[in-house]
């Protein structure tokens, strides 16, 4: 089934299911930490809500464009997948684009309409991240599950829609314990105290049932000697939440020195589990149906794109990380001047 | 209600939303280069008030055009899933390299270009905003190459009916393309000519006197008036281009139903695809064959040689009418206000007025102008290699038709919203006093600079 690695025709589409998964990885995280301070939002006191925003108001928009990357390798790189993953989840796509569009739009009118709109903008801020988040959640589970449109089916994205929901809310709390400081900022432990645990449990449970979608993917996690050489990445997983769930514990604290930690581990902990993911379900694109090859696009039309994406890819990288450092350090008011 | 339809009307929404804040952040991007590089030069702060209270719209045009922009990415797999899986392998790389050097570079650079002056030197926000500025026109240069293509595709063969590239250069550079992109990118500067005047007419009319509204409304009022007539130009070319491979978009346009020669340019008619003739013409005897062959009595091919593979009329006739009649207005008001503020140093009020009602009027001709020409491809998706039919989505029309109108709602609201902030953003700028802000001004460009610059 596997055909020969060593040929272009073979090693071209795995690695662009790996720039695809690199960018949906990198999406989920960086995005990540802005809807879940989105998510967060309506908890906040009024001038708690602008430095929350002032926090991601430069990285949103090039956090977003990952997506924009990782969804257009499906469609470029894997045309016949795209049109079935996007047909069969045309709605909760539907719905995680207006909770898109609210979102970003609301980041500019909030500051620009007239005072007595913004609460109205602060509320389609909040709203707009938690549909987008929802969303992406109820498509990774019926993504694992194949598309089967069974109740069980529901439940389970249901599930994995409040699970991303609070792994978001935990990478959006611990964000802001790195980028404020004060009252803000013990806000925000606390917040990332109660999603921890509810992403701890969507993690378990993700991981119980993936096995459990098919035989094929059970045997690759509990046959021997597999189950001993992947054992690190549920144990590691553990270990970050306890280092996450101790951190928190010595946090807000008076030097200030290891703000850092908790968003660092989260960080970790959405790489473990993307790898896990990616583990089980690699070489489907479509679970079950199609495999990266079978969707991939003519050799030569993916060569000419790989060529551009090992000379881009790395530009991208080395200034989105300027981008960064520009901003490194405490959120302070944004001002266009 | 037909499905194809349907996905046709939700797909041309979107787009049609979408491409009204690129139109409008392609162009606004340079402009803010020139008021930032005007200020770089001359150290007078009125450019610097000008480039602070346009980036701001800048800000919000961008944001709008990223988060329908996300949209159209998934809807080509949504509404169209036969399009990537037939020409995908042609489409695909240019989208890729539409994300790789355009979308990553404009929104990597834009927060520092709109938050980061305080953070960077004054030479590394110049240099955010040219990337931003250059992102923005790259990202014009990918799409339009795609969308040429699918007009006047060259440089592929069919193997098992998907298409393979045999000849990149050829695909790029395909016949139609340097036409489209010119004339879009002009239709951008013109846009953007008439919102900057517009806006600044709108704050002068009341009462905003500050350098930077004049300074603003020269750069839009003289852009727009040297911009027009290169337009015209480039659009006549377009025309003649078309003409040769797409005859039968020209025929409805012109409304020409039978071939014949000496065709006349009608100004009004109602054209009528029961009779196959149109009613009401009133024309000039003869312009269309001069304006299309430059030969009064050439031969224009009509409709009746296309069978029924041909766009539907009206739309054409009227898109390009409405296009063409909003560019006439652009050419006298531009020219008109040019003479008036050499000449006195201001607009008089009406004209004033007229520039406030014409701030958005490069959106009704940017618009009326892809109807005709996308309109103008029908039946075809991409010309003569695949039909819009072949390659809809088996989406049921009833989730189509739910979420179109949701859509259409959102955008309203947006428009609406994005419309009225504009103007309360210009009304409010007089209150707004940036010299004496607490934020300090980045750097005045000293003599040193000047000098090593």
């Amino acid at each position: 089934m596997t055909p020969d690695l060593s040929t272009p025709a073979g090693w071209l589409p795995v690695a662009f299911m790996a720039l695809m998964g690199l960018s949906m990885l990198a999406y989920v995280i960086l995005d990540g930490y802005d809807l879940g301070v989105g998510i967060l939002l309506r908890r906040a006191s009024d001038a708690d809500k602008d430095t929350m925003i002032a926090s991601i108001g430069p990285f949103w928009d090039a956090n977003e464009t990952w997506l924009v990357l990782g969804i257009g390798i499906l469609l470029v790189a894997f045309p016949f997948a795209h049109g079935i993953i996007l047909t069969a989840l045309y709605l909760p796509v539907t719905l995680m684009l207006f909770g898109l569009i609210l979102r970003g739009v609301a980041f500019d009118f909030r500051v620009k309409a007239r005072d007595h709109h913004k609460p109205w903008w602060n509320r389609a801020f909040y709203a707009g991240s938690l549909l987008a988040t929802l969303a992406q959640g109820g498509m990774l589970g019926f993504y694992i599950v194949g598309f089967e449109w069974r109740w069980e089916s529901g439940v389970f994205a249901l599930f994995t829609a409040l699970a991303l929901a609070s792994g978001y809310a935990l990478l959006g709390a611990t964000w802001l314990i790195m980028k404020t400081e004060g009252a803000l900022q013990a806000l925000a432990v606390g917040w990332a105290r109660k999603s921890l645990w509810l992403a701890a449990a969507g993690v378990a449970a993700i991981s119980v049932v993936t096995p459990m979608v098919s035989s094929d993917i059970y045997n690759k996690w509990f046959s021997l000697p597999n189950a001993l050489l992947l054992a690190p990445i549920p144990l590691m997983t553990a270990a970050l939440f306890v280092v996450i769930q101790r951190s928190l514990t010595h946090l807000p604290a008076s030097h200030d020195r290891w703000c850092w930690v908790p968003f660092a581990c989260t960080v970790g902990i959405f790489i473990l589990a993307f790898h896990g993911l990616a583990y089980s379900l690699f070489p489907y694109l479509v679970v079950q149906r199609i495999t990266v090859w079978q969707a991939a696009s003519a050799t030569e039309s993916l060569m000419i794109m790989f060529v551009g994406i090992c000379i881009v890819l790395p530009v991208i990288i080395g200034y989105t990380i300027f981008a960064y450092r520009v901003f490194w350090g405490k959120a302070r008011a944004l001002s266009y001047y | 209600m037909d499905p194809l339809l349907l996905a046709r009307i939700q797909f041309g929404a979107n787009i049609s939303f979408h491409i009204l804040f690129p139109t409008i952040s392609i162009a606004l991007s340079w402009v803010l280069l020139f008021f930032k590089v005007r200020y770089n030069r001359t150290g007078d702060t009125k450019w610097m008030g000008a480039y602070r209270f346009w980036v701001k719209v800048f800000a919000l045009t961008f944001a709008l055009g990223v988060v329908s922009g996300v949209t159209m990415s998934f809807q080509f797999g949504t509404n169209w899933p036969g399009y990537m899986e037939t020409v995908g392998n042609i489409a695909g790389p240019l989208l890729a390299y539409e994300v790789l050097t355009a979308f990553f570079l404009e929104a990597g650079f834009l927060g520092i270009m709109l938050f980061g002056s305080n953070r960077v030197s004054n030479r590394v926000h110049t240099l955010a905003t040219f990337l931003v500025a250059f992102g923005t026109s790259m990202s014009a240069f990918w799409i339009l190459a795609l969308n040429s293509w699918m007009q006047t595709p060259v440089g592929f063969e069919m193997i098992d009916g998907k298409a393979h590239a045999t000849d990149w250069l050829a695909i790029l550079f395909n016949p139609s393309m340097p036409y489209r992109l010119t004339h879009m990118l002009l239709a951008s500067g013109l846009t953007v000519s008439f919102l900057v005047a517009g806006l600044s007419a709108y704050r002068w009319l009341k009462g905003d006197r500050a350098p930077n509204v004049m300074a603003a409304m020269k750069t839009g009022i003289y852009l727009a008036a040297v911009l027009i007539p290169l337009q015209i130009i480039v659009g006549d070319q377009h025309g003649l281009n078309t003409l040769q491979h797409q005859p039968a978009k020209i025929a409805a346009i012109e409304g020409v139903w039978e071939t014949e020669r000496g065709a006349p340019l009608l100004l009004f008619a109602l054209p009528d695809k029961e009779t196959k003739s149109n009613q009401y013409a009133i024309g000039i005897p003869k312009l269309a064959s001069l304006i299309l062959k430059h030969d009064p009595n050439a031969e224009i091919q009509g409709l009746n040689e296309f069978g029924d593979k041909h766009p539907p009329v009206p739309p054409l006739f009227w898109g390009f009418r409405i296009m063409a009649g909003v560019g006439m207005l652009m050419l006298a008001v531009s020219w008109l206000t040019s003479w008036q503020l050499r000449r006195r140093g201001e607009p008089m009020q009406w004209l004033a007025k007229v520039l406030v009602a014409m701030t958005f009027s490069g959106w009704i001709a940017t618009l009326a102008g892809w109807y005709v020409t996308e309109i103008g491809r029908q039946p075809y998706l991409v010309y003569g290699v695949l039909t819009t039919a072949q390659a809809a989505s088996k989406v049921p029309a009833g989730m189509i038709a739910t979420t179109l109108v949701a859509y259409l709602t959102l955008y309203v609201a947006l428009i609406t919203a994005y419309i009225s902030v504009l103007f309360y953003l210009a009304r409010k700028a007089k209150y707004t006093k940036y010299e004496k802000d607490d934020v300090p001004l980045p750097a005045a460009p000293t003599l040193a600079l000047k000098e090593s610059t």
